[in-house]
């Protein structure tokens, strides 16, 4: 237990609560992610993966359930703590949104480092510009966000979700705006980044082809997780 | 970035650079209407000041006199009045009982910055047939032009004033066709004195005291007023214009004289000024706010605009007061560049306007009132407007489901 990074206890999620319209998207979902875990989540669209990505990334609430990042119990958790919390333990990786466009490739890197510690210092710049480094991205570091290709900026978007050395990244269509060699590069080198550190991955995914190439998929369906299975073949 | 600043300033400094078009403009708003804010202060403290200045080149800013006679109805005992109508007596030029002590108390006032009796009173000015009626105001010197600055007044001759000697106004000596050394003859009443010398003919900006007001030495008044040993009011200067009136009321029962201050006296002028303040300050007002209005919107917009990013942040751990804080500190620094750029502006402005708007004469029209306080305060009313207007975009971004905003 204690090496579980993530761990869901029948969470619901319910919209419109107590209202005529109210409408439950999850139907109690157990789920546990270990340390250094690959893992996809996969299911048609409407069946709640967004809202199950944002919970777990602490960004939204459950309705009911327990949550645990890292052990730590967090809905006794204020919006503080919580906001505390998810800098630390988690990166995210956007699908549309990749950068801040104000900043250059490696500011946005260091972002998350400048977020907690409130002021700029070298050993951040190090940490940022090493990352880029690994991920071959250092020719790029000084140019505007806004100037880097659709994969470049998504390589850089995962940098910066591991800058902060996060117990878990949760990426939500990480490779779904990109071309299939674009794709493929930043698949392989989140892939990397897992084998490496140890950083458990959950990417939420629409391709077949990215949740086989995942140690796990989970697969939710209609607001529930459907019990482990072959993964479908690819049509 | 810069090592001591701050994770808010940096994002704030950037996202107004990235969105430079809006930031110019709206600052080149904030500039203008700092501008106009600085310009008509600047101008307005400099005509208030000159006006005040000229109202004030002749007269003091206390006047105490003795109190009017009034006359005690007879009573028949109890209540019962054995006459029912009373006539006001006249007034009788009178000395201020006890002014030498009077004076040394009002001398250790600390609002008080000068102290001097005068005794004042009518009379006609004859020089051979030709007759005028003057007010004659004895004086000391000394004590006097502390109050009155009439040295510097002075288009004729030298002031002094020794027991014959007298200086005139410049109407005055224009319509009895006399110069500085001439001499004339001053008759109140049964009373005339000798000759005397004229010595300085002065011009106090004022036709009504060039032409009416005499100045003789105290005793010269004294005797000729039939007053010897007494002064008919104790004028004084005071440290704030402005407090005259307060001073006054407060000089009242503590002296038992009558006390009459510049602002009472010139109630017009002061009611005018003030009007005149009153509407500027409408004026600057609506300024201020068409500004906090200007900075207020440009914000909401960039709230919208940058709802993405302000979820990302959120995301990595950006709290809500830093959030907050990012447009606190934009709204500032629009208000803060643009006061700065603004009050250039004035200041280039009141310049230019002062070199360009002279009087027939070429000299100033309005003088020029260029004080730090003035830029200081405007930078502070334009950074603190700039705050306050950032506040209801800053509390909508700080509120932002970072959900919804990654969303878009």
């Amino acid at each position: 237990m204690a090496d579980d990074v993530l761990r869901l206890e029948k969470v619901r999620k319910s919209y419109n609560v107590g209202r005529p319209n109210e409408t439950e998207i999850l139907h109690g979902i157990d789920l546990t992610l270990g340390r250094g875990e690959f893992a996809a989540l996969i299911g048609p669209s409407g069946s709640g993966k967004s809202t199950l990505l944002n919970i777990m990334g602490l960004l939204d609430r459950p309705t009911s359930g327990n949550l645990f990042i890292e052990g730590h119990e967090t809905g006794s958790l204020d919006d503080r703590a919580l906001t505390r919390l998810r800098g630390r333990s988690i990166g995210f990786v956007f699908q549309h949104h990749l950068l801040i466009t104000a900043f250059t490739a490696l500011e946005n890197v260091m972002m998350p480092l400048l977020v907690e510690r409130g002021f700029p210092d070298a050993a951040m710049k190090k940490r940022a510009l090493d990352l880029l480094t690994a991920l071959g991205l250092e020719q790029w570091q000084n140019h505007p966000a806004n100037a880097l290709s659709g994969g470049q900026q998504q390589r850089v978007a995962v940098a910066r979700a591991l800058a902060m050395e996060p117990a878990l990244v949760l990426a939500d269509e990480p490779t779904g705006n990109l071309d299939t060699k674009s794709a493929e590069g930043v698949f392989e080198m989140m892939r990397e980044v897992n084998r490496k550190s140890g950083t458990s991955f959950l990417i939420v995914t629409h391709s077949l082809e990215i949740a086989r190439g995942c140690d796990r998929t989970i697969e939710l369906v209609d607001g529930q997780i459907v019990p482990a299975g072959a993964v479908p073949a690819a049509a | 970035m810069n090592r001591w600043m701050p994770f808010e300033w940096i994002a704030a400094l950037r996202f107004l650079r990235e969105g430079r078009m809006q930031t110019l403009f709206i600052i080149s708003g904030v500039s203008v209407g700092i501008a106009v804010i600085v310009f008509m202060s600047a101008l307005l403290t400099g005509l208030q000041a000159n006006l005040t200045k000229r109202v004030l080149s002749a007269q003091a800013h206390i006047t105490l006199q003795p109190r009017d006679e009034i006359a005690r109805p007879l009573r028949l005992g109890g209540d019962d009045l054995e006459l029912a109508i009373v006539q006001m007596p006249l007034q009788r030029v009178r000395s201020i009982d006890q002014w030498q002590a009077l004076m040394r108390v009002l001398q250790d006032d600390p609002a008080i910055v000068a102290v001097s009796p005068v005794a004042a009173g009518s009379a006609l000015a004859v020089r051979g047939d030709a007759t005028r009626a003057v007010s004659i105001a004895g004086i000391e010197p000394d004590s006097y032009f502390r109050i009155v600055r009439l040295p510097d007044n002075i288009v004729a001759g030298t002031v002094r004033l020794s027991s014959q000697d007298i200086v005139i106004g410049t109407e005055l000596a224009r319509y009895l066709g006399i110069g500085v050394g001439d001499r004339l003859t001053l008759s109140a009443g049964a009373r005339t004195s000798g000759a005397l010398t004229v010595t300085a003919i002065f011009d106090l900006g004022n036709r009504q005291v060039n032409e009416r007001y005499v100045y003789v030495p105290l005793r010269t008044a004294q005797s000729l007023l039939d007053l010897i040993g007494g002064v008919t009011s104790i004028e004084l200067t005071i440290a704030d214009v402005y407090a005259a009136e307060t001073v006054a009321r407060r000089l009242q029962p503590m002296t038992g004289a009558a006390a009459y201050s510049w602002i009472a006296t010139n109630a017009q002028f002061f009611s005018a000024v003030q009007a005149q303040s009153l509407s500027s300050t409408v004026i600057r007002l609506f300024v201020a706010l068409s500004v906090a209005l200007g900075i207020a919107s440009v914000l909401v917009v960039s709230v919208i605009q940058r709802s993405k990013d302000i979820g990302i942040l959120r995301a990595m751990g950006t709290s809500r007061g830093q959030t907050l804080r990012i447009f606190l500190i934009q709204g500032a620094l629009i208000g803060l560049v643009g006061a700065v750029v603004g009050s250039a502006l004035g200041a280039g402005g009141l310049l230019v306007f002062h070199d360009h708007v002279r009087q027939a004469d070429g000299s100033e029209l309005i003088p020029l009132v260029l004080e730090r306080s003035l830029f200081v305060a405007a930078a502070l009313l334009a950074t603190l407007t700039g705050v306050l207007a950032a506040m209801a975009p800053a509390l909508r971004a700080s509120r932002l489901d970072p959900v919804v905003a990654i969303r878009g």
